[in-house]
């Protein structure tokens, strides 16, 4: 019995990773920014929503409702203003900018917060459990986590694939040019591209806020989890990245069964096995 | 009468690289024109600087006698100039109809659609779920030809229509020329091969290390003289 709940709560906490992942699966799949600043920015999502509690006396989850726009606004207007002018074809120029953003974030909320570690009360249902007999009990939390993924990564899909942004984006990912040649203003097809994927950064943010103790130093290994998730699912494929989550969740949830000290350490295995024994990942559809 | 098209002296080239020099040419509407010349002779240069993906002095293109040389791409396509580029350049991710409907981003009324353009080319109908890029070189040809009209342009600029073509299936593909210009759209072809652009051209411009060798009509033009400013010897 230990053994299956230590496997489902492991894919359940991939939920959590994929939403992680993302918004950098899908900044990197249309136009190949690697977003240094990602995991800082899932930290600033959560003291965001800290922050409207403090101020508006808002549970997090109807803080949601204030995080998602703000973080959606503040991608598009920061891929307008700045990331837009490092793209190019010199990989290093994002690497750089963003690298800067990631600094000027976490220093700004350690001036803001100070280093204190903080957690969001998402109230009495955030510990409930429900029993699903044999003695196997799955928390009610991290259970919408995983839903909330599963839906936002659908209705990512249905975007891609049934909507003229959508097939403006995946056009984008093929040949950036020609798309201008269209009709397609590159610079908003890329903000609307930061947009999207800052809103569902604003979501994991909050998600994780409420999941886990956070401060202003913890961007890096949420980065790292997110890009964990990406190259294990494949490059470009958002249900890859899903899988990509739920195998990171469930070596970390296995190794920690073993020993509480091997969890984070059992991911980064689990990642180096996968890369070693598959580079392009499980499920690729970027083709570089 | 206004020219619809007119460059007036059109430099351009990529950083420190200068690929044409002083370029003169005018086109009126209704009227099919060739570009002709040896590779490297500057003639994709010249359709890039016209769509907006080189960036010219304003004066230097005139679009029914307003300056837009180096406006943006999206804005050049949206006043009704579209281009099918060399090599075909169809996104491999999206369908025959995807890539049809890409096409019509810039909003423009008239009288194509996708249900035209599968009239014009009928295979494309049959092919309409399949990626573009599973097709064969000629029906690639005509999503690229389909996508550009899907913008219903007044000018269509084709870049190497027969590039890696079979002789055949380049014959297939300037018949559909006719149906195009008989909708009113002014066609700017570029071509290599000088045999078909030619027969569909009213003028021909011969291009030769960045400008114009010789001008004139198909019909007034020796083979010599096209020759001589085809070749500079």
């Amino acid at each position: 019995m230990g053994a299956i709940n230590t496997l489902v709560q492991g894919v359940l906490l991939g939920g959590l990773y994929a939403l992680f992942a993302t918004g950098l699966s899908l900044t990197f799949g249309i136009m190949r920014l690697v977003n240094l600043a990602h995991g800082d920015f899932i930290v600033l999502a959560a003291f965001l929503a800290l922050a409207a509690g403090q101020a508006l006396g808002l549970p997090p989850i109807t803080a949601l409702a204030v995080v998602i726009p703000a973080m959606a606004g503040l991608g598009y207007a920061l891929q307008r203003g700045l990331l837009n002018r490092t793209l190019g074809n010199d990989m290093l120029r994002p690497l750089l900018v963003t690298f800067g953003l990631s600094v000027i974030v976490q220093n700004l909320l350690l001036e803001g917060f100070s280093a204190d570690s903080q957690k969001l009360q998402g109230g009495a249902w955030e510990t409930a459990s429900i029993g699903l007999g044999g003695g196997l009990f799955v928390g009610v939390y991290p259970l919408i986590v995983f839903a909330l993924a599963v839906l936002v990564i659908g209705g990512l899909q249905l975007l891609f694939y049934r909507t003229e942004l959508g097939r403006v984006f995946r056009a984008t990912s093929d040949d950036r040019e020609t798309v201008g040649l269209m009709g397609a203003n590159n610079n908003h097809i890329n903000a609307m591209a930061m947009a999207i994927a800052m809103g569902v950064v604003g979501l994991a943010g909050v998600l994780f806020a409420i999941r886990t103790n956070f401060d202003p130093a913890g961007g890096g290994s949420r980065l790292l989890f997110a890009f964990e998730a990406v190259i294990i699912g494949g490059l470009g494929n958002l249900w890859g990245t899903l899988a990509g989550g739920v195998v990171l969740g469930v070596a970390q949830a296995i190794g920690g069964a073993i020993n509480p000290g091997w969890q984070i350490l059992a991911g980064h295995i689990a990642f180096l096995i996968v890369l070693l024994v598959r580079p392009q990942g499980l499920f690729p559809r970027v083709a570089h | 009468m206004t020219p619809l098209i007119e460059t007036r002296g059109l430099t351009a080239g990529y950083g420190q690289f200068q690929a044409l020099f002083g370029v003169d040419l005018s086109l009126e509407e209704g009227q099919t024109v060739a570009i002709i010349g040896s590779n490297g002779a500057g003639k994709t240069t010249f359709l890039r600087a016209l769509t907006g993906l080189l960036r010219p002095d304003r004066e230097q293109v005139l679009y029914r006698g307003k300056a837009i040389g180096g406006l943006a791409p999206e804005k050049i396509v949206r006043l009704g100039v579209a281009m099918v580029p060399e090599g075909r350049r169809l996104f491999p991710s999206l369908s025959v109809e995807e890539n049809l409907l890409i096409g019509g981003l810039s909003r423009r009324k008239g009288p194509w659609s996708v249900e035209r353009v599968y009239e014009m080319f009928p295979i494309l109908r049959e092919k309409r779920k399949v990626p573009g890029t599973s097709l064969s070189g000629g029906q690639q040809q005509m999503v690229a030809i389909g996508r550009a009209l899907m913008s219903n342009p007044e000018l269509l600029l084709c870049d190497e229509l027969s590039l890696g073509l079979a002789p055949v299936v380049i014959k297939d593909i300037y018949a559909a020329l006719p149906r195009i210009t008989g909708e009113g759209c002014s066609v700017i072809v570029v071509e290599q091969d000088i045999t078909q652009a030619l027969a569909a051209a009213q003028t021909v411009y011969c291009f030769r290390e960045g400008q114009v060798s010789l001008t004139g009509s198909p019909a007034e033009l020796s083979r010599e003289a096209i020759s001589a400013a085809y070749f500079g010897m």
